[in-house]
């Protein structure tokens, strides 16, 4: 457990670095000396915590979804993007647009977390039903599926000209993070935890349904918990900032390549390292093209679809 | 399936029936509610109809090969990416040009850019991976999603800093239409498409042999490697093509590719090929008659397609008929 705690500040460090980085300036020196003007501090109150405190949890939570549905799908390239869990979550939050528009992000959130529930149900049921399962068919199938929920979404956002709320799910962005638009996530802060305590629950059911049971454990159940835990932690991150390609996938996948698969020993690291890439990954969309910023969807759509190239197309790909 | 009812429904006559059908269609199509001159009438509509049937052949002989070699019901080609490269070659042109300089672009240099760039992407891909040792078609299509997602990350993002009223332009153009279809692209296409189905007629009983597998096509003396090549070259022709003509269409494949294994019983694809075209041009020639006339929805024949093969597409998967 020991290297845990200088990565743990690494990523300490990379947040307060998130908190200077942005168009509207900081005087850090006045803020030391412990005399900021009002100005300063109403940015860093309102704009800059929030953000960087949405980055940790988001990215943190999205990366722990990861994990628990690729033990639970019982494949390494399953990802809320690659289930159809996102897909069904943009449903949901289209629809509730535009049947119930007024009523409050909490309850839209939860309505979104129940379609992606159906969603990611569906898919598991599916895979079932496929008898060889290749490793590559899994998203392959989940990505299709994804892809039906998408046309489904876009047939109904064409006809009542939503199509720019759906592309603004479709992409992660933080800028429009601020006091009062992100706490949403500390409900999946909540759910990560529950992770924690339910986690060697979760290596067990990665084994399958049968040594489970053996072992005497309620398979259905640690299903169900694991299934709600990723629903409702997707749909609150969708609700807030919008879909982070891949960090579920990729996230895990380093971990794991460098730990094993013992789920309460990489968690501690699934959560740190999600963090971490998706402070880092903000923080390079705000310097790039400074004063403007390119959003974290982006960013981890690029740096992601590499680092998912490289996983597929390691020479002994089949092993992962 | 019981011997009595494969005698029941044998290819050639729902092969009959389905061409009947198709034909009905689109005299019905070409004839209803005509006023004005019929010279008029025939051209404008005759345009329409030719942009239709073309897009469900295409579609449709690319979804049926592709299923082949890849044995697997539930994949279209397009998930490969080309819808996504489709979009994001759109957003960059209106981000880059602006909407007024892309709508006055010439049809035929867009065309031309637009196939261009999606063989090269697909050519890339086969090569790189073909050629480097690793022979799966399942990772072939792995990457190319990841691409396509890639790709939609760059357009999400192109359109972010597009203005709203161009972002209209765009959107139109992300949804396939039968409405502009220019005169001179079709005659350049169904040219394009009738080159690589001549040399894709002589192959025909070669597509048999490999819907049997790998392994067992390999044992029949096929050259495996080379046929799949072969297959996916021109797969990736009638894909660009008619994305390039028409726009993206995902599930209409899917939906065609399954009707026809639902209705013809027989694998050999000189039966299969046939019977996907023509239900797609029912499909397609049908479903624009419907909205038209009973509807009076005009350009979103597409989306609703989309929509009703995606619940097919859920529908056949939960049933569990996948192989």
């Amino acid at each position: 457990m020991r290297p845990l705690i200088p990565a743990a500040a690494a990523v300490g460090a990379l947040a307060v670095a998130s908190l200077f980085i942005g168009v509207g300036d900081l005087p850090v020196g006045a803020l030391l000396a412990g005399a900021p003007s009002d100005e300063a501090v109403q940015l860093l109150l309102v704009s800059r915590i929030p953000r960087t405190l949405a980055l940790v949890l988001a990215g943190a939570a999205m990366a722990v979804s990861g994990l628990i549905l690729q033990m639970l799908a019982r494949n390494k390239f399953v990802e809320p993007s690659t289930a159809g869990t996102s897909e069904s979550a943009i449903f949901g939050m289209t629809l509730t647009t535009l049947l119930l528009p007024d009523i409050p992000v909490l309850a839209r959130m939860l309505v979104a977390g129940g379609f992606a529930l159906g969603g990611t149900g569906l898919f598991l049921a599916i895979l079932r039903q496929v008898p060889l399962r290749s490793p590559l068919v899994v998203p392959l199938v989940g990505i299709m599926l994804g892809g039906v929920i998408t046309a489904m979404t876009e047939f109904i956002a064409y006809r009542y000209d939503l199509m720019q709320s759906v592309r603004a799910w479709e992409t992660g962005d933080f800028s429009g993070v601020l006091r009062g638009r992100y706490e949403l996530l500390w409900i999946g802060f909540v759910l990560t935890g529950m992770a924690y305590v339910a986690a060697d629950r979760f290596t067990v059911a990665g084994l399958g349904q049968d040594f489970t049971t053996n072992l005497g454990l309620n398979y259905r159940r640690v299903l169900s918990l694991g299934l709600t835990i990723v629903s409702l932690v997707t749909a609150a991150v969708i609700a807030t900032c919008g879909m982070i390609p891949f960090l579920g996938l990729i996230v895990p996948n380093v971990v794991s390549l460098l730990l094993g698969d013992n789920m309460r020993r990489s968690l501690p690291w699934v959560t740190l390292l999600g963090a971490g890439l998706v402070l880092a990954c903000d923080m390079l969309g705000r310097i790039v093209i400074h004063p403007y910023e390119i959003p974290i969807g982006t960013m981890m759509g690029v740096i992601g679809s590499g680092l998912f190239l490289y996983l597929l197309l390691r020479k002994n790909s089949h092993a992962a | 399936m019981p011997p009595d009812r494969s005698r029941l429904l044998r290819p050639q006559p729902v092969l009959a029936l389905l061409a009947v059908l198709a034909v009905a269609c689109i005299v019905v199509f070409m004839t209803i509610d005509a006023r004005g001159k019929w010279s008029f009438v025939l051209t404008f509509r005759g345009t329409k109809v030719a942009a239709m049937v073309l897009v469900a052949y295409a579609v449709a002989v690319s979804t049926v090969l592709f299923q082949t070699i890849t044995s697997n019901r539930i994949l279209t080609p397009s998930v490969m990416g080309f819808d996504l490269l489709y979009r994001l070659i759109q957003s960059a042109l209106v981000a880059g040009l602006g909407a007024g300089a892309v709508v006055q672009l010439d049809p035929r240099l867009r065309f031309g850019c637009e196939v261009a760039a999606m063989l090269l992407f697909s050519g890339l891909l086969y090569r790189w991976l073909f050629f480097g040792g690793r022979r799966s078609l399942h990772l072939l299509m792995l990457v190319g999603i990841v691409f396509g997602v890639l790709f939609r990350s760059l357009t999400a993002f192109l359109q972010r800093i597009i203005d709203p009223n161009e972002f209209l332009v765009v959107q139109d153009r992300m949804f396939a239409s039968f409405n502009r279809v220019d005169g001179s692209l079709l005659a350049v296409s169904a040219v394009i498409v009738l080159a690589v189905s001549v040399v894709g007629w002589r192959w025909i009983r070669t597509f048999d042999v490999l819907a049997l597998g790998r392994e067992a096509a390999i044992n029949l003396g096929i050259d495996h490697q080379r046929a799949v090549m072969g297959i996916l070259v021109l797969v990736a022709i009638l894909v660009s093509v008619s994305t390039a003509l028409v726009g993206p269409v995902t599930f209409f494949g899917l939906l065609v590719a399954n009707l026809a294994y639902l209705l013809i019983r027989s694998h050999q694809h000189r039966f299969i090929l046939p019977a996907a075209v023509l239900v797609a041009v029912v499909t397609l020639v049908g479903g624009q008659l419907v909205l038209e006339r009973v509807f009076a929805f005009n350009s979103a024949l597409s989306i609703v397609i989309e929509f009703v093969g995606g619940l097919f597409f859920l529908f056949i998967l939960v049933r569990g008929s996948t192989r």
